[in-house]
């Protein structure tokens, strides 16, 4: 379990320290400094070993957060509860920097006793923790007998993350499918490696105690109704289903049910959460296509043309788009002509970064750079790949979320009384190609 | 140099590296970098030519980056365009840039020699400074090539300024340092000996350094420095400490330039010129007068200055070792400085009184100082002062004073530091061996030292009592009786329960007299030890039970118990279980008088340099000790000094014993001690032996069963010449292993196996003497036509001179026709200065690549029939020269190679024999036939071959055989 938990500023200095267990000692906040922060070479691995010590460590902008044990833990919970505790940290107060810990740093205590007992993970349910640590700390005595034994019932009790009486007027409910698509191409267009992570991000203002149930056009859930219709309903809705390849779910889903029958249903959270996690690899539809033409004219020029093809329903607008092209190490001067959007030489970044604001589909732009170089014989140019950021109003893997059936046996209100929101975004993640 | 005006300051530098220094991350430090690199790029590029402020600048930014630890891989050529510019500033930062970054980038480095080169011919000395310390600090081989001519000529020349002198003399040792082979004596060396007589203070301690350095490797050229340096050195000691101005510093004059004529001074022998040896002495004597003179200046460094000629001064006397005068006084001073409040100087006066400890004008003098030192042993807070003091005391030791050192010494071993204590202990050692007068002292400081610093005592230490103890029988009683006392304490260290057992298995009869340490008593008190020892001291012990039950038979029972037990016999680790088996049988079987030979009293060793004195030495080597070169000491000094130190290892204990004691039987070494002909085998199949059932009435016979020994007997005359080597090449026509060789120097072994047309020979050279051969080098070579008949291919795997070669030399054979003659084996080494030359044949005959053929009597004589042309046949009658028993007659035909036939010839007297000899071309079928005649003492031997140059050899060599 876990032994300790560091916070440090990019400096190494130690701006929070628990020890959880006794074979953690002091040193040890020096010795991560020492061995990882500070090291020479770069330290890559998340895990590092020191003295029989394992040092778990994520960063978030210029802070460390690490994590210490003696004892073999599962890596992946030490992980997964890091990225927890970062999120329940930017619930708490917004953007994880050196000052906001700082000036935070009692209710990080304060969290820490909460989410982490003896080392061993608690409930860190933001929902839940914001109903008995609240930022100004007087607040919290102002909560009347009744609603103290509220929480503690609720704390301890089977549903932790949802209190119970909760009423709202308006029963809303809000779903985003969020996307990422990660592509690595070659210059010929050829796919070399692309998958889709995805989250289902919920934010529900339900009254009571409701009974969810979540529907997608996943796979194996449509070809098993596929086989109770007809074959033919089965090959049509075959076309639109998706094979998802793994996914979490919150904690509220149940997963007995999920192994059974393959249906998300739960009780939600109030409030904002992240009802699932998903990859996929199959059949993504690619948002976008990169065409480099590189062209190296004499020692000290390099021709570079860019063509972007946007290639979904044109009745789709693609926002933020941004392409980056690296340029070699010795580029002394650079002229850009480009059709749409603005583009610079970006120095500092060793590349020209081309941004268009918007771009409907099936459109096509390009870009064309001069590139002056100064002779350098010694160094070839390792031509790195050609990235590209950008947001669309779809999934790229292709799912379609298909009901959300809300039940509440006890208060009056039905399915259709519920007023729900889908949105669908798309981003791209690693967007790469090589020229 | 030019004061930096303000249009220098250079503001867009001061920027970015303000800039840079306020980056808050990495990478924000990266990306200004970048961004100042993409500048300056545009700007190097740009079309416009750049003026020299901008290109200084923009170089200046690359260098800081490069310093920050990026890549820079242009602007190269604008810092060389920097170094044509008239501008002091402008040159000096191209300069910087070129001797930071220089890389033999080819192209540029001709550019940058073309500019250094224009700089050293301009008249301008600024800028030839600047070219000579650009020079100087890259200071790499191809600078040495370019200029290595040119700065002699700068420094002699009459009418170069004194900063370029001096800068030209700093570049040359530089050079010199870097590539000696380049710097050319010429006749400017004459002339940069006068520059010890320049009126510039500067150029004298700028020359004087290269001269050092220069004289060191060619003392002759500049013989004529001694008086110019001891008249300079006279004149700086008798000036006063204002004449010098600026090179006074804190009223000491020019110490550093004293401080380096004292060590040129120190390269060469004392002048022989009276009038310079006096003025010589008289500065000695002024620097020590001075000494004594109270301080002008309360400050540090005056002392230091002072202190460092007054030093370099004393180790100039002790290095002439040849003014008593000078030498009492310096010891008088340094015995000032053992006290001084100053831990430096203590440590200082320490090293250098080691140093006068060896002279022997001083050595009385230092002597006076023990009580000094040995407090400063004693109470010294700085281990590497410790050391020192320790140091000394040893350097001082004699036989007058060496049991009060050696009492202290001990004393203070005890609270010693861990890491001077090893060699504490190697040097009580030694100076308890060196200057003892009676042993009983020796054995006694020997047994204490164990007592108190076990762990640190190496074997060396204690195989070195054992064997002083062996060697003096006055001492042996006396050492059986304080082991046994000192055995007596309820834990002692391992070594002392090794000592002990060792000196009780060998003397414990001369004290079994008394009651309190009868047989039995010694017996348990050693056994009681038994159980908390590693397995080589429990292997020692059981060789002193097996001694034990030779020396007092009453114990045998108790001891045959202790084998028997479980523990023993079946210990799981191989050796012991081995030594108890052996032992046990050993007792059990042999008589008592056959037990009383093999487990007689070691003989005496002989006497040699002790091996901890070699120790000491290797301990002493250059760089700190680390524990593995510790380890690799121990090892090394194991092979060098012992013939292998192996430690008295019943082993060896048992076989020298066993066999006749020779002169070179040692104790400790096995790999030598080896008694004549002994094959290098392992300790385990010796013992085998040992104990085979051969019997240990003559062990010495069954030392090998490849038949070594048999041949080594006869071989024991001396040294054959090469006319004598075709007697030897006789002997192994019949067998493929034994000595081949043997002299009073050396032992050559050999061992051989072939198969088919090929043959491969493996050679053993055994070292018999104490000393390591030089240069020793084999060569096999097949003389005139046996070139093209034989290919003899030498596969020297590396010799070592002495003891046997671990690797032997392979030597390997491919037949391609038949042949006569044999390959020559030279062998040249050196011994004790002498080159000794050998050639002897190597025993590779015809009859080494026969194929037994088996046949019937039918078909025997068909083909007898069919080789019946007369060339074919070579018959030979002789007498017999050895027995005519059947039985060796059958090994020795079995050995020739050939096929012994049975019931093929009608009479059974006779031998027939059929082979096939084979070559790279063809195969020759051999037939034999012996007839011996027992009462005439006569052979006919008869031989058909199809080849008949075969037969006639084959004959010639058979012939000889019986």
């Amino acid at each position: 379990m876990i032994g300790g938990l560091f916070i440090y500023n990019h400096k190494g200095e130690v701006l929070i320290s628990r020890v959880y267990r006794d074979d953690i000692g002091r040193n040890a906040v020096d010795a991560f400094r020492v061995n990882v922060i500070h090291a020479r070479q770069q330290v890559r691995s998340p895990v590092t070993n020191i003295a029989r010590t394992s040092f778990f460590h994520v960063k978030r902008s210029n802070i460390w957060l690490a994590a210490v044990t003696k004892q073999n833990v599962n890596a992946t919970m030490v992980f997964e509860f890091l990225y927890k505790m970062c999120d329940v940290m930017s619930a708490y107060f917004g953007k994880i920097s050196e000052e906001n810990v700082k000036n935070n740093f009692v209710l990080i205590y304060e969290l820490l006793d909460e989410i982490l007992d003896f080392g061993y993970p608690q409930n860190s349910e933001t929902g839940a923790l914001k109903t008995f640590i609240t930022q100004q700390g007087i607040k919290s005595q102002h909560h009347s007998k009744e609603e103290q034994s509220q929480i503690t019932s609720q704390v301890t009790g089977q549903i932790g993350w949802r209190r119970e009486g909760i009423k709202y007027r308006r029963n809303e409910l809000f779903l985003d499918v969020l996307e990422s698509v990660n592509l690595l191409m070659s210059p010929q267009g050829q796919v070399l490696s692309a998958h889709v992570s995805g989250r289902v991000v919920m934010k529900s203002y339900l009254s009571g105690m409701p009974e969810c149930k979540f529907g997608m056009n996943d796979k194996i859930v449509i070809d098993k109704q596929g086989k109770g219709g007809s074959s033919e309903d089965g090959a049509k809705s075959g076309k639109q289903s998706i094979a998802i390849d793994d996914c979490t779910f919150h904690q509220c889903v149940r997963l007995s049910k999920f192994d059974s029958e393959r249906s998300i249903s739960f009780i939600p959270p109030d409030g904002d959460y992240e009802l699932m996690r998903y990859r996929t690899t199959k059949d993504i539809i690619l948002p976008f296509r990169v065409i480099p033409l590189v062209r190296e004219v004499g020692r000290t020029k390099l021709e570079v043309k860019v063509v972007i093809k946007s290639n979904f329903k044109s009745s789709l607008l693609a926002q933020k788009i941004e392409v980056r092209i690296p340029t070699p190490l010795n580029t002394s001067g650079v002229q850009l002509i480009c059709m749409k959007g603005k583009a610079k030489y970006k120095a500092s970044e060793n590349a020209i970064v081309w941004k268009v604001k918007r771009m409907a589909g099936m459109k096509e732009s390009q870009i064309s750079a001069e590139i002056e170089l100064l002779p350098n014989d010694k160094k070839k140019w390792a031509r790195p790949p050609i990235s590209m950021n950008f947001e669309v109003p779809f999934a790229p893997s292709g799912l379609k979320v298909r009901y959300l059936k809300v039940f509440e046996p006890k208060l009056n209100y039905s399915d259709h009384d519920v007023i729900k929101w889908v949105r669908y975004i798309g981003r791209s993640g690693i967007y790469e190609t090589r020229c | 140099m030019p004061a930096v005006s303000k249009g220098d300051g250079m503001r867009g530098l001061a920027v970015f590296i303000s800039d840079i220094r306020n980056c808050k991350s990495k990478e924000a430090e990266i990306k200004r970098i970048n961004k100042e690199l993409a500048n300056i790029r545009s700007k190097f590029k740009g079309d416009k030519a750049l003026d020299g402020y901008s290109k200084k600048k923009y170089v200046c930014k690359l260098l800081f980056i490069f310093l920050l630890g990026h890549d820079i891989d242009f602007g190269h050529m604008e810092a060389v365009n920097l170094l044509s510019s008239n501008k002091y500033t402008e040159k000096q930062i191209g300069y910087l840039f070129i001797s930071v970054l220089v890389n033999s980038n080819s192209e540029l480095i001709r550019l940058i020699n073309n500019a250094i080169k224009n700089d050293l011919s301009s008249r301008n000395p600024t800028f030839m400074c600047l070219a000579l310390h650009c020079i100087a600090n890259v200071g790499s081989r191809e600078m040495a090539e370019a200029f290595a001519s040119e700065i002699p000529r700068i420094l002699v020349a009459g009418d170069t300024m004194d900063s370029v002198k001096q800068s030209a003399a700093l570049c040359l040792l530089r050079l010199y340092k870097t590539s000696p082979d380049l710097v050319m004596m010429g006749e400017w060396t004459s002339r940069v000996v006068h520059l010890l007589n320049d009126q510039h203070m500067g150029v004298v301690t700028a020359a004087i350094s290269l001269i050092t350095c220069l004289s060191q490797k060619n003392p002759d050229e500049f013989k004529t420095c001694v008086s110019l340096a001891v008249s300079r050195l006279s004149r700086i000691v008798s000036s006063a400490s204002t004449d010098l101005q600026d090179y006074t510093y804190y009223f000491v004059p020019a110490p550093w330039l004293s401080c380096k004529l004292l060590r040129l001074l120190q390269c060469y022998p004392p002048p022989e010129d009276g009038a310079v040896k006096g003025r010589l002495v008289e500065c000695l004597e002024t620097i020590l007068n001075k000494a004594q003179e109270p301080p002008k200046s309360k400050k540090v460094q005056h002392s230091n200055a002072k202190n460092a000629i007054l030093f370099e001064a004393i180790s100039l006397i002790i290095h002439y070792d040849s003014e008593p005068n000078l030498l009492v006084r310096a010891c008088n001073q340094l015995g000032q400085f053992l006290q001084h409040r100053e831990t430096n100087l203590r440590y200082l006066a320490l090293e250098s009184m080691c140093t006068l400890a060896s002279s022997e004008f001083s050595h009385e003098a230092v002597k006076t100082h023990i009580e000094t030192v040995i407090n400063a042993l004693k109470t010294e807070r700085d281990v590497s002062v410790r050391q020192r003091a320790a140091d000394l005391l040893y350097a001082m030791c004699d036989r007058s004073n060496a049991k009060q050192i050696v009492a202290e010494m001990l004393s203070y071993l005890e609270t010693a530091d861990y890491s001077i204590r090893e060699e504490m202990v190697l040097k009580v050692a030694i100076l308890a061996e060196k200057y003892a007068v009676d042993y009983s002292w020796y054995v006694d400081t020997i047994l204490n030292l164990i007592r108190i610093a076990g762990d640190y005592v190496s074997e060396e230490v204690w195989y070195r009592v054992i064997q002083i103890v062996i060697n003096r029988d006055d001492v042996q009683g006396y050492a059986a009786k304080t082991v046994f006392e000192a055995l007596q304490a309820p834990a002692c260290h391992e070594n002392m329960v090794k000592v002990g057992g060792y000196i009780l298995g060998e003397f414990g009869n001369l004290i079994a007299g008394d009651p309190r340490s009868s047989p039995l008593v010694q017996f348990n008190l050693l056994h009681s030890k038994f159980h908390l020892c590693s397995v080589p001291t429990r292997a020692l012990l059981l060789s002193a039970y097996i001694k034990f039950i030779n020396l007092f038979p009453e114990t045998k029972a108790t001891i045959q118990e202790v084998l028997r037990c479980d523990s023993q016999i079946r210990n799981s680790d191989v050796e012991l279980q081995q030594r108890a088996v052996e032992y046990l049988k050993l007792s059990s079987i042999a008589s008592t008088d056959v037990l009383a030979t093999v487990l007689e009293e070691m003989p005496p060793f002989p006497e040699r340099e002790s091996s901890i004195l070699a120790k000491l030495k290797k301990k002493k080597g250059p760089g700190a000790v680390s524990v593995t070169e510790l380890e690799d000491n121990k090892r090394e000094g194991g092979e060098l000094n012992g013939e292998g130190d192996r430690g008295p290892d019943p082993a060896a204990m048992a076989s020298s014993n066993a066999s006749t004691p020779s002169p070179s039987a040692d104790l400790l070494g096995i790999r030598s001690a080896a008694p004549v002909g002994a094959a290098p085998t392992s300790v385990g199949s010796l013992l085998v032996d040992v104990f085979s059932e051969a019997g240990p009435a003559a062990p010495s016979a069954a030392v090998n069963d490849d038949g070594f020994l048999s041949s080594a007997s006869p071989s024991e005359d001396p040294a054959p010449p090469l006319s004598e080597a075709d007697e030897l090449l006789n002997k192994f026509v019949c067998k493929n292993n034994g000595v081949l060789f043997e002299n009073q120097l050396l032992q050559i072994g050999i061992k051989s196996e072939y198969r088919q047309n090929l043959g491969r020979m493996y050679l053993f050279y055994g070292n018999k003497t104490s000393v390591q051969f030089a240069s020793f080098t084999t060569t096999v070579s097949c003389p005139g036509e046996l070139q093209s008949q034989l290919n003899a291919s030498d596969q020297t795997s590396g010799t070592t001179g002495r003891g046997w070669s671990p690797d032997p030399t392979g030597t390997q054979h491919r037949v391609l026709t038949d042949f006569s003659d044999a390959p020559l084996l030279n062998i040249k080494f050196r011994y004790g200065g002498a080159l000794q030359n050998l050639t002897l044949k190597l025993p590779v005959t015809i009859n080494k690549f026969f194929q037994p053929t088996e046949m019937t009597s039918h078909d025997f004589f068909q083909r007898w029939k069919q080789l019946s042309q007369p060339q074919q046949e070579a018959q030979k009658i002789f007498k017999a020269n050895h027995s005519m028993d059947t039985e060796v007659l059958k090994a020795k035909l079995l050995g020739l190679g050939t096929a012994l036939l049975d019931d093929v010839d009608p009479n059974s007297e006779n031998y027939v024999c059929a082979g096939v000899i084979q070559t790279k071309g063809q195969q020759v079928g051999c037939l034999l036939r012996l007839e011996p005649n027992g009462q005439a003492q006569m052979y006919r031997l008869t031989l058909r071959c199809s080849k008949d140059s075969v037969s006639r050899r084959l004959c010639e060599l058979l012939a000889e055989q019986f």
